[in-house]
């Protein structure tokens, strides 16, 4: 705060800053815990200095005015972050409300400041700004990152429920808020149907993000969550459209009646609006997924292709009247498949940040924007227009929710169950945008604007605190269908296969449904859209290698630095080992699901993670994971073949199985030596669950033979190398896995060491010579009496 | 047979065994009539004519479970060479959504059907247990459309769920014990779960794709997932 500065400064200057104090010590009180100490100090000096004259050359000025906005927008948007990390740093508030709330409450703070100091804000928000700049960061982001296969999939139902439950409720609370004006006792005479109408169009647009986290966290069913991501998705845009149609009659209202031609022209304005569009942005989508193709040389450029031509695509839409909401959406949804292939990682990485990162500005502004008028003296606060507001859109999400399902449900083969229609019903959460159409209303033209603002606010505070906090309790009271996500592989395989069996029977009897039309749109994609718009030489697998090579020197480095302790996954990993002995651990099943999904045809892809605020780390991170589970790999690779290991022992296949006891010398000797000295030998049994396919069976006679083709090879699953390569680049979560052995080499940790190596040597020279599976099943036949003795032992260890 | 729409005795006759309407039962035989080429049965290669069914990755085991005696409930194992309009009915029925009318009990047999479908799809040599190499069989069926993933990385998955599954139904076995392959009690233990069936039925019945179409009367036949066959929109074959 610019206050520091005055502190050693002389007294004569007090007076040239007598306007910039003031904003000063205004927005100064963003800063909250110090400023009000400093102030009153302030305010001393500021009357000690008034009475000196003002014409000397100042040493040192100050012209607040000058950087006002964005001075205090930026502080703005560095308390809203400051107060998010608070957020996320405590454990049970994010579970407990959105985050929304939190940017309200922020908001409110900053608005109670400034009221309490009778600043003026900055005119940060107005019809231009809020259009041209706030709003399409909002719209981009959320259509990037639609998942757009559920999506396409439940089209039908999500253009019924987002464009039809939205026009119902903007007319069916516009219409009955007008009835209820026309009762002369609540002094609401002065509203007409128009006006209404408007109110209705702009209260309806609802704001679902708050829910769709708590969706997440609950795994609530697929096609719910389309639902309401469609909404959130579609909403903006049909009330936006409906909003400035509705905008447009009131104009013309002022001098002429509405003929009903009007009316039908507004209609099909709706249509041509929402459709030309739509229709712009596929066609900027293409043409950026087009100039990507080449941009291989100046990759840095290519975020920027990606912004810009969405950014254009919506104003030339809104310099065509058309809707530009829709056609930055659909221009994103169109470009996204492409661009991605043909960007470089890193630009591909910038462009989701950046997204996320101006949505959530935009949307922090609107939110303190929201906190700053909702405390201040432009209200008006009209009991009844206010709780009937609040009433109508509850009734009215009702009736538009079970009336259109109830419609929609005739033609799905799966309905939504009367708890999903319930929790779409209790997810109408108001947001930013309804806010934002409320407080650009033109005064001229709505003389009781104050009055709109307030109900909305209400309608929002009373949506997004009450209905976002309860929403969470509520699906699990419910206990709504939940998804299939994080299941067993099983189950995905027979998902899998069951997709392809239906698609396969669709085929035989010759019908028709969205499989097919997904499949014709796949041929042609395939047969010219890809060959026009993506490169031809996709430079990833190259590009792999040669980082390969990069990681293997820098591998070798850190080693020799020490570097590589990562605890990020080497402690929650091991505990997991112990534990869930039994199962294999989530991230293979994750990884294993990757492969399924991705590298499939015609399967849907279960990717539903959407935080409006933050990017989840599955990509990023699983790549930042591959990279250091490369590193080892290829660092153990190197160790296989007889390289030097930082200890000086050589890595033989039989040796290393040794290389333990030097490190479990410390452990206490007697029952745990013991352990060790288990572990060395029968690690494969104790490790791995011990129903496996075992390799050393008692008998060790006819039985073991018929199976031996069918015993799984536990190496390959806990102890295999480099070999396994699972797709091109999903295959982090399983190579970390893998890389297991690696650090344990790295990481002398005696037990682990031990039985990875195991793994490996068993590997190798089972290949080598197939009798040594036998020898080594009597060898150890009586440690794997002990095995079950042990084996809790172990699991604690 | 072939004159299965013209008497209509013999219509309503399926209608019983099948559960289809006599319109379903109808455009299903003209679609047979169209797969056959106007002959009362189907052979294997007829599927060949199925354009888009070349793209199926496990094509040939969808041919095969039409032909699969155990589907076709004639008999325990071993294929038929020939499926005439009644068999080929009887497998669409398995395909058929759960009548909403029906009580618990039966609900239960249907899906039980249902998953015995399934089951036969991955038990390709009617042992009655889909063993690890039946299990890698079909994990690389599924993956065989994509050229980049590796056989290995296949079985390793096919490994993966066989031990999963034998973790879950046999729990805690000897050290000397043998997982031999899942048997069907195994296949339907996996779902005793909640959770699981839970999903399970979300995969019978609906299959995650939302079929608004327009028209009462496209509500014909349906498939295993319960989407509607828009059957008078069958296409021709070339």
């Amino acid at each position: 705060m610019g206050i520091r500065g005055f502190v050693p400064f002389c007294p004569w200057n007090w007076c040239l800053l007598l306007a910039t104090l003031q904003c000063c010590g205004a927005s100064s009180e963003l800063n909250r815990s110090t400023d009000s100490s400093a102030r009153r100090e302030l305010n001393v000096r500021y009357a000690a200095a008034s009475s000196q004259p003002a014409e000397t050359i100042s040493v040192f000025t100050l012209d607040y005015d000058y950087v006002q906005i964005p001075y205090e927008v930026t502080l703005w948007i560095l308390l809203a972050s400051l107060a998010k990390i608070g957020f996320h740093l405590n454990r049970r508030l994010p579970g407990l409300m959105p985050e929304s709330c939190l940017l309200i409450l922020v908001g409110a703070l900053v608005g109670a400041v400034i009221f309490g100091t009778d600043h003026k804000s900055p005119p940060v928000m107005d019809s231009s700004i809020y259009f041209l700049y706030l709003l399409p960061p909002i719209v981009l982001e959320s259509g990037y990152f639609m998942p757009t296969r559920p999506f396409f999939e439940n089209l039908g139902s999500i253009l019924w429920w987002a464009g039809l439950g939205a026009l119902l409720n903007a007319f069916g609370i516009g219409l009955s808020l007008y009835l209820i004006c026309q009762v002369p006792a609540f002094g609401l005479g002065d509203i007409n149907l128009l006006q209404n109408l408007l109110f209705g169009s702009l209260i309806s647009a609802v704001d679902p993000v708050a829910v769709l986290a708590v969706f997440e966290e609950a795994r609530v069913n697929e096609q719910l969550y389309m639902m309401i991501f469609g909404e959130a998705l579609l909403n903006d845009g049909i009330s936006v459209v409906l909003y400035n149609i509705l905008i447009a009659f009131t104009k013309m209202h002022k001098f002429e009646d509405i003929e009903p031609v009007d009316i039908l022209a507004g209609c099909a304005r709706f249509v041509i609006v929402g459709c030309g569009g739509a229709f712009f942005g596929v066609i900027f989508g293409f043409i950026s997924a087009f100039i990507t193709r080449f941009t291989q040389n100046i990759s840095a450029i290519e975020p920027l292709i990606v912004f810009m031509f969405s950014y254009l695509s919506y104003l030339v839409a809104e310099t065509l009247y058309l809707s530009g909401i829709l056609a930055i959406t659909a221009c994103a949804v169109t470009m996204k498949k492409y661009v991605e292939e043909n960007v470089s990682q890193t630009s591909y990485t910038t462009i989701k940040y950046f997204m996320k990162m101006l949505s959530s500005v935009s949307e922090t502004l609107i939110f303190i924007f929201m906190g700053v008028s909702t405390i201040g003296k432009n209200h008006e606060w009209n009991w009844a227009f206010i709780c009937f507001t609040l009433v109508f859109c509850q009734i009215w999400r009702a009736i538009s929710v079970f009336v259109l399902f109830y419609v929609s449900n005739q033609f799905r083969t799966f309905p939504f169950s009367i708890k999903d229609q319930c929790v779409i019903f209790y997810s109408g959460v108001r947001g930013a945008g309804s806010f934002s159409l409320a407080f650009l209303l033109p005064l001229s033209l709505f003389p009781r604007k104050k009055l709109f603002v307030t109900a909305t606010l209400v309608v929002i505070y009373f949506t997004v605190f009450i209905q976002g906090i309860t929403v969470g309790p509520l699906v699990r009271y419910l206990d709504v269908r939940k998804t299939n996500k994080k299941e067993s592989i099983n189950e995905e395989l027979h998902t899998r296969l069951m997709d392809h069996l239906k698609a396969g029977v669709e085929d035989v009897c010759g019908q028709w449904s969205h499989y097919q039309v997904r499949d014709k749109f796949k041929k042609f994609d395939h047969k010219y859209l890809r060959k026009i718009l993506i490169r031809k030489n996709l430079p990833k697998s190259s590009l792999v290698s040669l980082y390969k090579k990069l990681e293997m020197k820098q591998a070798v480095e850190m080693v020799e630095s020490g570097v590589l302790s990562s605890t990020a996954f080497s402690t929650p990993r091991r505990a997991q080992r112990t534990q869930e002995t039994k199962r294999l651990s989530p991230e293979d099943v994750a990884s294993m699901r990757d492969i399924l999904t991705h590298n499939m045809y015609q399967v849907r892809q279960r990717t539903l993670s959407y935080n409006k605020y933050n990017l989840q780390p599955q990509t990023s991170e699983k790549q930042a994971k591959e990279i250091l589970i490369r590193r080892r790999n290829t660092f153990r690779e190197s160790v296989k073949k007889g390289h030097s290991l930082p200890w000086g022992k050589p890595a033989g296949t039989k040796n290393i199985r040794y290389l333990s006891f030097p490190y479990s010398k410390p452990l206490p000797a007697g029952r745990d030596m013991k352990v060790a000295e288990f572990t060395d030998h029968d690690g494969s049994d104790s490790e791995l669950p011990p129903i496996t396919f075992n390799t050393h069976s008692p008998t060790g006679t006819i039985q073991e033979r018929r199976w031996t083709p069918e015993v799984i090879p536990m190496k390959r699953l806990h102890g295999a190398g480099t070999p396994l390569h699972f797709g091109y680049r999903r295959n982090a979560g399983r190579e970390e896995h893998l890389g297991r052995g690696g650090r344990a080499i790295l990481r002398p940790k005696p037990l682990f060491h031990a039985v990875d190596e195991e793994f490996e040597s068993e590997e190798e020279s089972e290949e080598e010579t197939p009798a040594f599976g036998s020898l080594l099943s009597s060898e150890l036949r009586p440690g794997g009496d002990c095995n079950v003795s042990h084996s809790p032992l172990l699991q604690r260890k | 047979m072939g004159a299965a729409h013209s008497a209509s005795e013999e219509v309503r006759e399926l209608e019983g065994k099948t559960g289809f309407s006599s319109d379903q039962i109808e455009q299903l035989h003209r679609r047979f009539k169209q797969l056959s080429g106007d002959q009362p049965t189907i052979r294997k290669e007829n599927f060949n004519n199925v354009p888009d069914l070349e793209l199926n990755p496990i094509r040939s085991k969808i041919v095969r479970a039409f032909f699969d005696n155990r589907n076709l409930r004639k008999g325990s194992s071993g294929l038929a060479d020939e499926i005439n309009f009644e068999d080929f009915l009887t497998i669409m029925s398995y395909f058929r959504p759960i009548d909403t009318t029906m009580d618990e009990e039966q609900v239960q047999l249907c899906r039980k059907e249902k998953l015995r479908f399934l089951f036969h799809m991955y038990d390709s040599d009617s042992g009655g247990r889909i063993t690890l190499e039946e299990y890698r069989n079909v994990v690389e069926e599924l993956l065989s459309g994509n050229p980049h993933i590796e056989k290995e990385s296949a079985r390793s998955i096919a490994d993966g769920a066989m031990m999963e599954a034998a973790s879950v139904c046999v729990g805690q076995m000897e050290p000397d014990q043998v997982y031999e392959g899942i048997t069907f009690d195994d296949f339907l233990k996996s779902r005793k779960n909640p959770n699981v069936r839970a999903q399970l039925t979300s995969k019978e019945a609906d299959g995650g794709g939302s079929v608004l179409r327009s028209g009462s009367h496209l509500r014909g036949h349906h498939d295993l997932a319960g989407h509607r066959h828009r059957d008078q929109d069958a296409r021709p074959l070339p």
